[in-house]
């Protein structure tokens, strides 16, 4: 466990210190969806990587916490900060009932259910124009600020959304180690035996459910706080599959995979932009290379492919977490 | 302690048991034993909750216990084995006992997550008891492994170990001896004593006859889901229908 922590701080520096090296620019910028991409892949990865239950509707969640700190900001002026618990808490309650029928499902048909969840709540954003200004958006979202700072530049909301990543990553490594993150393991390798073993599955499913959605929703505040501005068009059904692929990708149930899987699907579209009109099948030929190639993830092919390239050592342990 | 009274389950147009009433004592190893089809691995889902009789009772001591879901069993003390070993594969040997000690620890989901200092200190807690139930069944030097990985028979003695975890009063185990060979199977007999010895009631779902008429105080005989005949081994064995149902003669 203290390596664990020692893990985490070190991880933690590295990205405190990495705004050092490029002033500003537009990296900076890239790096700023990065840690919100994470928090939201954690959020899922909690639910898919650990309790096993899938959901293609979480960009959904996002949205909503996006859209209630917008309007509830931008419209009633209230604090940003309350904002952002108050679309948590709403959202978390939302999931929490909608949770109990959906989560009956397993398998395909809970991939259909949150599926469907997911455009529904899209087509709100799009027609509920009153509310949410349909498909021309939403603006003049304030930015967060704590007394006279004001977080309105890139480098001040990096340290702002890693903060929150950073915060997210902890606290769900810890859940992942705790007697809630066994039993959510349990299920998902066996439901029956977790069962006879006195975990209530079904509550803890919809509880893991509403939890994530919560993450997903402060992810979105974060978001909209930031660009100061919300359109449907970035919480569609594509950034729901986009979320899963970063999950898969970056390794299920393993936190720091889901920070390299969301590094990954952040950067390389921004990587890919040389080949111009090639870059989408290129990027599709890398999904697919990888996920024949390294089914545990990045979170288990990396020390594999650290360890391949170093010279020879006695056999380590395998580090994930 | 445990009373099954005029148990009746019909699958489709199958009836699987039939009017099956029979009794689990405290600190006693009781087993049930019969054919294949006879209706044993049926009773044991009824009984741990999995499937919901057709008609007919359980009772928990006096507690009417009849259709209440596994995890809540599990918090009135009663636990059951898999006749397929259902471990959690990708979790460590020890975790999966850890998991036992679910019912015994109570931190939600925000103090897991925050560390507060009790919690660390029931984390502790279920470590240390973990590792005791790991060593009672004798694999505590396999505690680091992946419980997928363990040999076939030490998945078994990890099931018990896991379920003994929850501090049950009755623990049913369903064919605990398949797939074991026989100096496997003699290290079993002595676990499922010691078990009874900590003065909880075993049931015991078994086709091993050597094992059944060594290690069980009372014995019920089921066939073609009706229940043939009950008994000390002794009784059992003298009973010309038993011999019958399971050589097939007469």
């Amino acid at each position: 466990m203290k390596r664990e922590l020692l893990k985490f701080l070190i991880f933690a520096a590295l990205l405190l210190l990495l705004p050092l090296f490029f002033q500003g620019g537009y990296l900076l910028n890239v790096l700023l969806f990065v840690g919100i991409h994470t928090i939201l892949a954690i959020g899922l990865n909690l639910l898919l990587g650990f309790a096993g239950q899938i959901s293609l509707g979480h960009a959904a969640f996002f949205g909503m916490g996006a859209y209630l700190s917008g309007i509830l900001t931008a419209t009633y002026n209230v604090n940003p900060w309350l904002a952002m618990i108050i679309a948590a808490v709403v959202v978390g309650i939302m999931a929490f009932l909608i949770g109990f029928p959906i989560l009956k499902l397993k398998g395909h048909y809970l991939a259909m259910a949150t599926l469907g969840l997911g455009i529904i709540i899209y087509i709100v954003f799009n027609e509920a124009v009153d509310l949410t200004g349909g498909p021309s958006g939403l603006s003049g979202i304030p930015n967060l600020s704590i007394g006279s700072l004001i977080f309105d530049n890139d480098l001040k909301n990096y340290y702002l959304i890693w903060a929150f990543t950073l915060a997210t990553m902890l606290l769900s490594i810890n859940l992942a180690h705790s007697r809630i993150g066994r039993a959510l393991r349990a299920i998902h390798d066996s439901e029956v035996a977790a069962r006879v073993m006195g975990v209530n599955a079904r509550l803890l499913k919809v509880q893991i459910f509403s939890l994530s959605a919560a993450i997903s929703a402060i992810a979105g505040s974060l978001y909209a706080h930031t660009m100061t501005f919300v359109s449907p068009a970035s919480f569609g059904f594509n950034f729901s599959i986009e979320l899963l692929t970063m999950v898969v990708i970056g390794g299920l149930g393993s936190i720091y995979g889901s920070f390299l899987g969301a590094a990954l699907l952040t950067l390389l579209p921004e990587m890919l932009r040389a080949f111009q009109d090639y870059d989408i099948v290129i990027y599709g030929l890398l999904l697919i290379l990888m996920t024949m190639f390294m089914p545990g993830g990045l979170a288990r092919a990396f020390p594999a492919i650290v360890a391949a390239i170093s010279p020879k050592k006695p056999e380590g342990g395998q580090g994930s977490a | 302690m445990l009373r099954i009274s005029g148990i009746t389950q019909i699958f489709g147009g199958l009836i699987a048991l039939d009017n099956v009433s029979l009794t689990f004592r405290r600190e006693e190893i009781t087993g049930i034993i019969g054919p294949n089809g006879a209706g044993k691995t049926t009773l044991f889902n009824i009984v741990s909750g999995i499937y919901r009789q057709t008609s007919g009772a359980v009772h928990l001591d006096d507690r009417d216990i009849s259709g209440a879901p596994p995890e809540k069993l599990a918090l009135l003390g009663m636990v059951r084995t898999f006749q397929n070993v259902e471990l959690f594969g990708r979790m460590t040997v020890l975790e999966n006992v850890m998991v036992g000690l679910h019912t015994r620890s109570h931190s939600g989901i925000l103090a897991c997550a925050l560390k507060l200092p009790g919690n660390l200190k029931e984390e502790r807690g279920i470590r240390e008891r973990a590792m005791q139930w790991l060593d009672f069944v004798g694999i505590a030097d396999m505690a680091t492994l992946d419980a997928a990985n363990l040999p076939f028979g030490k998945g078994r003695l990890l099931e018990i170990a896991r379920a003994m975890a929850m501090e049950p009063r009755i623990i049913l185990m369903d064919e605990p001896a398949a797939g074991l060979n026989s100096r496997e199977t003699v290290e079993l007999a002595l676990l499922i004593r010691k078990v009874r010895e900590s003065g909880i009631a075993v049931a015991l779902v078994e086709h091993d006859m050597e094992l059944v008429m060594d290690v069980c105080d009372y014995i019920h005989v089921l066939n073609l889901g009706r229940k043939l005949d009950e008994g000390t081994q002794r009784e059992i064995q003298e009973n010309k229908e038993v011999i019958a149902a399971y050589l097939g003669e007469g």
